[in-house]
């Protein structure tokens, strides 16, 4: 009888996923590329990632603590930590880590309300600012295992570039980015766990080998597109950063046009603007114009509209 | 003279015009690269401040309501004129660091701000204070960004080095988006320190812009309703445009006899020219 009575507002219908079960399934998606970071940089890699890790945690729990809310327990923190690591080069001095992993929790995230609260990627945000800040020690990628430029790098200067290593991963580059085939392990990870959807990976990734095909230069050459797909951050940021459910779009219609821009945008840095590598701020651009996306796509609500009947 | 230490500390706390009023932010957000550049800006704009507030408010009773906006303009643009050619006499080198914000000090929000809300309404010597408090208020907080982004940004204040050498500068906040982190965060202070002065139990300060109402519950006696919504004012505006209608017309009719002279003298001049 009692439950007969029972009122309450909507939501009626609860699903099962919780924000812990989505972010340890990004976490464990996460470990094939941080492995092989490790692997392929020795252990400073394991340093940084722990580095970021600490400050992003650290940063959280303290704010909870100020704020009285402690979030830190969805895991959300763990996960930017090591976005953020993954989009570092091997060789950063640790308090700049430590710094990076600040700005994304405290910055980006907390101060515009937390989790669900922040308009971009707090890692990529995170990864822009100390971009900015620190050029030279950002883009230096020499370390004990591999000198000189970044694949993508040489590939803009127009030299030759081996292709296998770049997909297996044995090349310069963030901790994270270099191994295709780890980034896509952890993808299909998450792809077959539900958590995300090929809407916006597939549309990013199409848009910008059309993009390279067309005004790359090289036509489509398929060992020229290959590299241009497995180098830089591409992969990690399609499969791990745009999707991101925080800062996509939520309309179905919104994440193609959204992974569009973002191949749109990607393909235009690297081409056309004086640095090899763009995928970070096309997606933070592509973030800033999520609610607009929305606002556009915004679908019809039942019942409502059809053709209009003239008077 | 209480009058002139009131205003002084309204414009340098109470209202500042960066951390409180927010105006200004165009000078604030793009000049304050550093220490010196701040100091340099906020003197400067202090001065221009003060003066024109001073002028603007000896000749409150000359200038028409209509045409107040333009008139403050032409005044406020003599003495920023005045000011970048001293600047470019003695001190060059920082008016090379500004640049094109000197002249821009024309359309500064402050100014027009002060002049607006007080000026226009109250005597020459409050007006005089109230401009230099606002500056010193504006130059406090251009400094206060300018040192905090240079120390960050560069290791140094006033060009002195500071910081050891083994510290790494944070480009960014010699940047553009530094300039608002700064000032986002030296805001968010202030207003720290005001609320927990409002927790104490300690009176709370109401904004005072001139019209002494705070400007977020401004219900219906606002600067903008004064000029345009209210209902008296609307009256008197009426009464006035018949007046400029009956003036305009006797214009008119004067015009129309003026022009059939000079007609007749044309007619006579062809004539003479026929002759």
């Amino acid at each position: 009888m009692s439950d007969l009575f029972k009122v309450s507002s909507n939501p009626h219908i609860r699903s099962k996923v919780t924000t812990n079960g989505i972010m340890l399934a990004v976490i464990v998606a996460l470990m094939p590329a941080a492995g092989f970071g490790i692997y392929n940089f020795g252990p400073r890699a394991l340093a940084v990632i722990a580095v970021t890790v600490g400050a992003t945690v650290l940063t959280e729990y303290l704010f909870g603590l100020y704020r009285k809310k402690l979030t830190v327990t969805d895991l959300s923190a763990v996960v930017t930590g090591i976005l953020l690591a993954l989009n570092l080069p091997v060789n950063i001095p640790l308090w700049m880590a430590a710094l990076g992993g600040i700005f994304a929790i405290l910055v980006v995230k907390m101060l515009f309300g937390g989790l669900g609260q922040n308009f971009m990627n707090p890692a990529l945000a995170a990864r822009c600012f100390l971009l900015i800040s620190f050029p030279l020690q950002m883009t230096d990628f020499s370390c004990d295992a591999y000198t000189g430029a970044t694949p993508l790098a040489a590939l803009k200067a127009g030299e030759s570039v081996n292709v296998m290593d770049m997909i297996v991963g044995h090349t310069a580059g963030t901790i994270g980015e270099t191994s295709m085939i780890a980034i896509v392990l952890g993808a299909c990870i998450l792809i077959l766990l539900g958590v995300i959807d090929l809407r916006i990976p597939g549309s990013y990734i199409v848009t910008f080998v059309l993009f390279v095909g067309i005004f790359g230069g090289h036509g489509f050459d398929p060992a020229y597109l290959s590299a241009q797909l497995a180098g830089g951050g591409l992969m990690l940021g399609a499969f791990f950063m745009a999707t991101d459910y925080v800062t996509r779009p939520i309309t179905i219609k919104g994440q193609y046009l959204f992974g569009i821009f973002l191949g749109l945008m990607t393909g235009i840095f690297r081409i056309f603007g004086p640095g090899a590598e763009g995928v970070s701020y096309a997606i933070i651009l592509g973030n800033l114009l999520v609610p607009l996306i929305e606002k556009v796509t915004k679908p019809r609500a039942f019942g409502m509209g059809g053709k209009k009947h003239e008077k | 003279m209480n009058k002139a230490g009131e205003r002084l500390f309204n414009g340098l706390i109470k209202e500042n015009p960066t951390f409180v009023l927010m105006l200004g932010m165009c000078p604030t957000l793009a000049v304050t690269t550093s220490a010196m550049n701040g100091l340099g800006m906020g003197l400067t704009t202090a001065v221009v401040l003060a003066l024109s507030n001073m002028i603007i408010s000896v000749l409150r009773g000359i200038i028409p309501n209509r045409v107040r906006i333009p008139a403050f303009i032409v005044i406020i643009a003599s003495f920023v004129t005045v000011v970048q050619l001293l600047l470019e006499a003695y001190i060059p080198a920082l008016n090379t660091a500004l640049g094109m914000y000197i002249p821009l000090i024309v359309v500064n929000c402050i100014i027009l701000g002060r002049a607006e809300s007080y000026a226009y309404f109250n005597g020459p010597i409050p007006s005089l204070f109230d401009g230099i408090g606002m500056g010193l208020g504006f130059t406090f907080a251009l400094t206060c960004i300018g040192a905090v982004r240079e120390i960050l940004g560069a290791g140094k204040i006033f060009d002195i080095q500071i910081m050891p050498d083994s510290y790494t500068p944070i480009g960014i906040f010699v940047l553009a988006p530094g300039a608002f982190f700064v000032l986002a965060a030296l805001t968010a202070f202030q207003n720290f320190l005001k609320n927990r002065r409002a927790r104490a139990g300690k009176p709370y300060e109401k904004i005072q812009s001139g019209c002494s109402e705070d400007c977020m519950n401004c219900s219906d006696k606002g600067c903008s309703k004064r000029f345009y919504d209210d209902s008296k004012s609307k009256v008197e505006e009426k009464a006035k445009e018949t007046t400029d209608k009956k003036e305009a017309v006797e214009t008119k009719t004067e015009k129309i006899e003026e022009a059939e002279e000079e007609k007749e003298l044309e007619v006579v001049d062809l004539e003479k020219e026929d002759k």
